[in-house]
């Protein structure tokens, strides 16, 4: 463990006698740098072809590309042997958008587009003012109205058909777009110096960390009924939604309250000074700069309930993942729920990725 | 400000106006803790008019009846004729099982893996980067399920993968050759921890010692002594037999050795691959953290490597690592909660299927809260103890 650690300026490596080509230089320095590592990078690469050697036959050679609908025959021939990449074009628009009526998926997937697009806009720097928060509103509203419809010529469609990736989504930027107001006042509550106020905020902070999310999601799926007059209630989506917010909300707290405490004290008594009221001071001077500090924490947390947003295929909501797995209990494909699921984390993948890129490039950029 | 002041008063907002700052403050708190109450003792009628409704009698009594449930793979003994009570404690330990069984595995890969992203070997760091990429960005429970997936297409038994001599892999899960642990065993493990434990003291005597005059004083010979020769002494001296179990294939299924159930071993690999990603990063940011100086500094006094590692750099990274470590294992312990997808019985599982049989939804899900708070708050409390002990001495 101690030979491989990178340490910076060895002077034997000045010693060494200069390599002009450049190629070989650079394999020499980081690759083939002294014996131990010439053996580690042979070994290495041995293992790391034979990965992608077994994987090139499974998922390429032997692989089956296209099969006649719904007819498995030819991937069950080459099961065990090559991949059945067949089943995606088979079950692709089920596990996008689940049991949405067929002949108007284009209306979620138009919301998708206007979800990516409100995400990327979100990312500009530009764009950080007040008249973000009215375009925000303005795509959620269209979104609703899209998934929804009823209005505008557009049949209605209940959301107990929504599913797919839409619906991954929507609990994941709900949960930001009603978590972070309250995760604001939760976080003000902790540092608030009434005392009832800050127990109050310390024991929901602390009560929604200290359990697991599918506890928290159960509850919402079995005991909110309970806790409604009888009578009353809402749709399972909408619970799922009210537990993913309380349970963002915590977390951004914690996360927002960071951001407070980076804030230097001269601001907050430049702001008393000024003679603001409480709110005024937060609104105009304190949270526009403890924001900014933690932008990039604030993302890493979207990430984790973006993926955590998975967790209700416990509860039986048609999120991506559930409509993955649901697409593959169709017993003609059911041997094949590796490839479903490969296709369903690329989906995960591509969009986690893409945040942790633009997170740590915010960090990058903060630090100067 | 006399009568006749010709300026009016300045315009004050309506909470300005309530008076001093007390006052106000208090007007919050009464508001705030008002809607709170306001708020639960609204779900708390709703509730209590509902179960009456359902005919379900609250409290915790029916922890006494026969659970009635199965439990396949478990570490203490349990048969479907006991309680619910001992089916919780049975699923607290299945919990308990994964959870520190994982967070071992896990620190131990994931500290080798962040060392791999700063390694001088470009293949290595970009091949650790890949693994740390991939697994972060892909949700636990898709993971945990194609896991799952891969281990119900392993080989039936008859044609289990041996991997390694005794060591079988197939769709009843890992099977390992074992030594069977029985009291002649724990005896001697029992003097293996204590002699473990007196070593500790004596060393720390020791390193009082060498600090006090400069001396060192090897520590080592004192450990082979009271954790090795002690221990095999008292073993030799019982007649404890320590005969490896070697797993046998009998019929359709396994005889002897250990048995990783497919949905443990699932969940396991699951967590430990996940979070071994996280702990890479912060093992590689804390060491990261170490100041260059302190690598110069160290090797212009002609220190070993290790020597340096040991006692120079990784005290100081593991200031930066200890505090997110913490909540990467209570991370490890909640994730652990999505065996109920999988069917490994834990305790939420567990209280899933009591809360479907018996409609206690309350107590159920009240009891999993306490069983995770308390957890967590060991957790913490190691974490915390084990963080000032490494904290930086202030003078």
């Amino acid at each position: 463990m101690t030979a491989i650690i990178d340490m910076p300026d060895l002077p034997r490596t000045a010693r060494r006698p200069q390599i002009s080509n450049p190629v070989l230089r650079w394999l020499r320095t980081n690759l083939f740098s002294s014996i131990p590592n010439g053996i580690l990078t042979i070994v290495l690469l041995a293992v790391l072809a034979k990965g992608v050697i077994s994987f090139v036959q499974w998922g390429i050679a032997n692989a089956v590309w296209l099969t006649p609908a719904n007819d498995s025959s030819a991937c069950k021939a080459v099961r065990g042997l090559g991949a059945c990449w067949a089943i995606i074009p088979e079950k692709y628009r089920f596990v996008l958008f689940g049991t949405y009526p067929f002949d108007e998926q284009w209306r979620p997937a138009l919301a998708v587009a206007l979800f990516i697009m409100l995400f990327y806009l979100s990312t500009r720097r530009a764009l950080w003012r007040r008249e973000l928060a009215f375009l925000w509103i303005g795509a959620l509203v269209l979104i609703s109205v899209l998934m929804w419809g009823g209005v505008f010529g557009l049949s209605f469609v209940s959301q107990d058909r929504w599913g797919g990736l839409p619906v991954t989504l929507i609990l994941a930027t709900s949960g930001l777009a009603f978590g972070f107001p309250l995760g604001v006042l939760v976080a003000l509550g902790r540092r608030s110096k009434l005392p009832a106020i800050r127990s109050l905020s310390v024991l929901y902070v602390e009560l929604i960390r200290g359990v697991p999310l599918v506890s928290l999601l159960f509850m919402a799926s079995v005991m909110f009924p309970l806790f409604m007059p009888s009578g009353f209630n809402i749709d399972k989506l909408l619970r799922a939604q009210i537990a993913i917010i309380l349970f963002a909300g915590a977390y951004l707290a914690e996360v927002i309250r960071g951001g407070l405490q980076a804030v230097p004290r001269g601001q907050y008594e430049a702001a008393d000074a000024l003679g603001l009221s409480y709110w005024r001071k937060h609104r105009l001077v304190v949270l526009p700069q403890a924001i900014r500090h933690v932008i990039p924490p604030l993302v890493n947390t979207f990430i984790a309930f973006f993926k955590d947003t998975s967790l209700v295929l416990i509860i039986g909501i048609f999120d991506l993942l559930t409509t993955a797995k649901t697409a593959i209990i169709d017993p003609a494909w059911q041997q094949f729920s590796v490839e479903v699921y490969i296709f369903v984390a690329a989906i995960y993948f591509v969009f986690c990725f893409a945040m942790s890129r633009y997170s740590r490039g915010l960090e990058a950029t903060s630090g100067r | 400000m006399t009568s006749d002041d010709p300026r009016p008063p300045p315009r004050r907002s309506f909470f300005a106006a309530l008076g001093p700052n007390e006052l106000k403050g208090l007007f919050w708190q009464v508001l705030v803790v008002g809607i709170a109450l306001a708020v639960i003792v609204f779900l708390w009628s709703n509730t209590v008019a509902n179960l009456s409704a359902r005919r379900i009698t609250t409290g915790f009594a029916f922890l006494g009846r026969e659970a009635g449930m199965p439990i396949a793979d478990s570490l203490l003994a349990y048969s479907p004729g006991d309680s619910y009570l001992w089916a919780f404690v049975v699923g607290v330990a299945n919990t308990l099982r994964v959870a520190v069984i994982g967070i071992v595995i896990a620190t131990i890969l994931g500290t080798l893996i962040g060392i791999s992203r700063l390694s001088a070997n470009w293949l290595l760091s970009r091949l650790a980067a890949v693994y740390v990429e991939v697994l972060r960005d892909i949700p636990l429970l898709l993971q945990l399920l194609f896991w799952y997936v891969l281990m119900q297409g392993l080989p039936a038994a008859r044609a289990a993968w041996r991997p390694v001599d005794g060591v079988f892999l197939s769709n009843r899960g890992l099977i390992l050759p074992a030594i069977p642990i029985g009291v002649p065993q724990l005896w001697v493990l029992g003097t293996a921890g204590l002699g473990f434990i007196a070593f500790l003291a004596i060393r720390r005597w020791l390193v009082a010692q060498q600090m006090r005059d400069g001396t060192p004083r090897p520590a080592w010979p004192l450990a082979l002594g009271l954790i090795v020769m002690l221990p095999a002494a008292v073993s030799l001296l019982l007649g404890v037999s320590w005969t490896i179990e070697w797993p046998q294939l009998r019929g359709f299924n396994f005889v002897g050795g250990l048995t990783l159930a497919p949905e443990y071993f699932a969940l396991l690999i699951a967590l430990v691959t996940y979070t071994s990603a996280f702990i890479a990063e912060i093992v590689r940011s804390g060491i990261q953290s170490v100041p260059r100086g302190q690598w110069d500094a160290a090797s212009a006094l002609g220190l070993r490597r290790s020597f340096m590692l040991r006692q120079i750099i990784l005290p100081q990274a593991l200031r930066v690592i200890v505090p997110p470590m913490t909540s990467q294992y209570l991370n490890l312990t909640k994730n652990s909660s999505l065996a109920v997808a999988i069917g490994y019985q834990d305790v939420v599982s567990v209280a899933n299927t009591t809360l479907n049989q018996t409609g206690q939804a309350i107590e159920a899900i009240s009891l999993i809260m306490a069983v995770f708070l308390t957890i967590s708050l060991g957790i913490s409390l190691f974490m915390n103890w084990y963080n000032a002990r490494i904290a930086l001495a202030e003078r």
